[in-house]
């Protein structure tokens, strides 16, 4: 970089340090350098797991535990959901940290998770000394080779002098643009290593354009276009969110007049309330959205990509729409869906600048056409779901219930399969960044560990976890996180005795060949009062009200059980390979 | 359906650890298979050039550009067909020295290929041809008649006829 470049950044550094000295330098090891970073960053929370390959840096840990708290997950897995959660929550980067070998290669499934749903996070591993690279010493792996696929940037320290840099680096990539997991490979001998600290914030990255720019005109002809439109649909997504662009979507809505729907990851965005807000698409959306999107004339979408479970067959997808793709990733610009108009940037400030090109508008006929296939799902799928009057309990009351004591202003995690189908469904939304859930790569046992991510980031929201009896017990051992930390998470576990987003595959496609899906469980209640966990378990309807209000007014954490019906499914639903508007809504 | 064709990637990239890793892997992950690899330094200084032939739709190709685009220490992916730029290949050829001497049919294939004796023992000599593919192709037909000791052919290497605005790029960040 220039002399103008790297001037600029120490005068915002020592901006941020309230100082007008030049920049100070101090003798310190590799790992106090690493520690030190995080503070600099602003790191106030970070979830991992000790091990050899990382003792010097947990050393560390230990001397600056007033500055920086430490949380003991009880897998490495743990660490990286946990780190997901805080950063889905607040919006800050999340940062999970753990040792060479197995402690690095568990962090792999929340690092993809973290790639697919575009989350903040940054890993640090702990890595042999580097005069055994390569050697196949004890709990030596290659994390870098492995996460490389898996990771927005990756990077392997072997001198300690490079800490600040790189871990500067880590953050800023991180954060920025489209933002998504960092891993950062550190070597003993770095971490013991001394050198001269000092710390510069990253402002930029030569090779890398955070936030892409489109001219002037492909706004003005979204803006056409939309102003043209007779039945506009948007469909936002996770963008939105990232980009913190609710105020900005809300105002174009509203002046547009324009029905807008949202994926799994773009819920909480618009208050599930918002009169124009007409629901979910995709697999298990609501169906006006997934069926009117192959009537729309322009369909805006709005940081999202275009997913399969969101598109059914591309083939039959909006064929007849013009297709306005407001994105800040140019590589998913014509990826699934060719877009009529692109404009790339981020979505507040496409959204902001759209604005002032609108008309008003209002689209009452186009807009009664949603409220008809609403009142028709609720007809066939969603009273059925809320108000049951066969015996069985069902997921969905188990939401209303918890809507109601909520007032809609829980953060709601979910984790995968039916349950999550459901929560996404019917969960209220006032607040943004409040449903938590692996939607890309569909991770079970994703729900427990986030929930103490975002309860922990925010401890003032209401954080309900909602998890499947199958997913529960893939990372069912961070009850342990949970009372060590005393964290005053929510678990609702919808026990159906079932994978049962497999069975009802199994039952619709399978001939009710229900290989490897039924499970005998445990005696959850004693698993969390093991813990030293408020626990209770429902069976019937008229249990439920008062144990879902219990739970919600517990000041700490608390479990609840409720035993749903073991063969229910999820409706609509959009089978593989079938169009949106072939949804089906039985 | 649209026409698979060959194309040649141009990716100038930092040179760091791991980029190799990263790009190839997009390749792979899309079960591509990489006609050619080659990797260099470039006319920037500390910036590394790619070349990478794959064959492809050009849809599939522009989607492909865009990942490699994305990759943090990139800094710029082109793509071209084969005539929108000048490229080559290299080989060497291995070959028990007796021939040389005793077929005169191995020196008229020398000659009428313009491939260039690198070095001559009592052994082996050691010819080096490069060329387009096609060229290098039949020059491994000619010689396989007689017996190759050893065979190597480098990746495609190659110019665009159009100007490729990285350094300006680059300048610009630099700014």
């Amino acid at each position: 970089m220039k002399k103008d470049a790297s001037q600029t950044e120490i005068e915002e550094v020592t901006l941020s340090d309230n100082q007008s000295e030049p920049k100070k330098t101090v003798r310190i090891s590799g790992s106090e350098a690493i520690v030190r970073c995080l503070i600099e960053e602003g790191v106030d929370i970070l979830y991992g797991y000790p091990g050899g390959a990382i003792m010097p840096v947990y050393d560390e840990l230990y001397k600056f535990r007033e500055k920086i708290h430490h949380v003991m997950t009880r897998h490495e897995q743990g660490a990286t959901h946990a780190a997901q959660g805080y950063a889905r929550i607040s919006g800050r980067v999340g940062v999970a940290i753990a040792t060479s070998g197995p402690g690095a290669t568990n962090l792999i499934t929340g690092i993809a998770d973290a790639q697919i749903d575009s989350t903040p996070v940054v890993c640090i591993t702990g890595q042999v000394a580097s005069h055994l690279l390569g050697s196949d010493a004890f709990q030596e792996t290659d994390i870098v080779g492995i996460s490389t696929p898996v990771t927005k940037w990756n990077h392997q320290v072997t001198k300690a002098a490079d800490i600040p840099k790189v871990l500067a680096k880590a953050f800023y990539i991180a954060k920025s643009g489209r933002p998504g997991p960092v891993l950062i490979d550190i070597t003993k001998d770095a971490q013991f290593e001394e050198f001269d600290f000092s710390y510069e914030k990253c402002t930029g990255v030569r090779s890398y354009r955070p936030v892409p720019t489109s001219d002037e005109s492909a706004l003005a002809n979204a803006a056409k276009l939309i102003n043209g439109a007779r039945k506009p649909l948007i469909v936002w997504g996770q963008g939105v969110i990232l980009g913190e662009a609710e105020a900005e979507l809300k105002a174009v809505i509203e002046k547009g007049g324009i029905p807008s729907a949202w994926t799994i990851l773009g819920a909480s965005a618009i208050p599930t309330t918002h009169p124009l807000n007409v629901g979910m698409v995709g697999m298990h959306g609501n169906y006006g959205p997934n069926v009117l999107t192959n009537e729309c004339d322009v369909l805006i979408a709005i940081g999202m990509r275009f997913d399969d479970r969101v598109t059914g067959n591309l083939n039959s997808y909006a064929k007849q729409a013009k297709v306005i793709h407001f994105e800040i990733d140019p590589a998913e610009v014509d990826k699934n869906v060719k877009a009529d108009v692109a404009v790339l940037g981020n979505a507040k400030e496409s959204l902001a600048k759209l604005l002032p090109l609108l008309t008003k508008n209002e689209h009452t006929d186009w807009h009664r056409r949603f409220k008809d296939f609403y009142d028709l799902e609720c007809e066939k799928v969603i009273n059925a779901d809320l108000h049951p009057t066969k015996e069985g309990l069902t997921m969905g009351e188990v939401l209303k219930e918890i809507n109601r004591c909520s007032n809609g202003d829980a953060a709601i995690v979910s984790d995968v399969g039916q349950h999550q189908m459901i929560a996404c469904r019917y969960a209220e939304f006032t607040t943004t960044k409040s449903n938590i859930t692996s939607g890309g790569l569909g991770t079970m046992g994703f729900a427990l560990p986030a929930a103490i991510g975002a309860k922990m980031a925010a401890p003032e929201r209401e954080v309900v976890a909602i998890i499947g009896d199958g997913g529960y017990q893939m990372t069912i051992q961070e009850l342990g996180t949970i009372f060590q930390q005393k964290i005053a998470v929510k678990i609702v576990v919808l026990n159906n005795e079932f994978l049962g987003m497999v069975r009802q595959w199994q039952q619709l496609f399978f001939e009710k060949r229900y290989a490897s899906t039924e499970m005998t469980n445990p005696d959850f209640v004693a698993i969390a009062k093991g813990y030293s966990i408020r626990a209770k378990k429902v069976t019937k309807r008229d249990e439920l009200k008062e144990a879902v209000a219990e739970m919600m007014a517990s000041k700490e954490a608390y479990f609840l059980e409720v035993r749903v019906e073991k063969e229910d499914n999820v409706f609509p639903m959009i089978p593989t390979g079938a169009s949106v508007s072939d949804m089906r809504l039985e | 359906m649209e026409e698979e064709r060959l194309y040649t990637v141009s990716v100038y990239t930092e040179n760091n650890i791991g980029l190799l890793n990263r790009i190839s892997a997009i390749f792979q992950r899309r079960h591509i298979n990489i006609e050619s690899i080659n990797s260099s330094i470039s006319e920037i200084p500390h910036v590394s050039r790619f070349t990478i032939v794959v064959k492809m739709t050009e849809t599939q190709m522009k989607k492909i550009i865009g990942q490699i685009t994305k990759q943090i220490e990139v800094i710029r992916a082109f793509y071209h067909t084969d005539d929108e730029i000048i490229y080559q290949e290299s080989c060497i050829f291995k070959i028990a020295s007796d021939l040389l001497f005793e077929d005169r049919q191995i020196q008229n294939i020398i000659k009428e290929s313009h491939c260039r004796i690198v070095t001559v023992n009592r052994e082996f000599f050691v010819v080096e041809k490069s060329g387009r593919k096609e060229e290098i192709d039949q020059l491994f037909k000619d010689f396989s008649a007689y017996g190759i000791m050893q065979f190597v052919r480098s990746g495609r290497i190659a110019v665009t006829k159009e100007k490729l605005k990285v350094s300006q790029m680059l300048n610009a960040f630099n700014q």
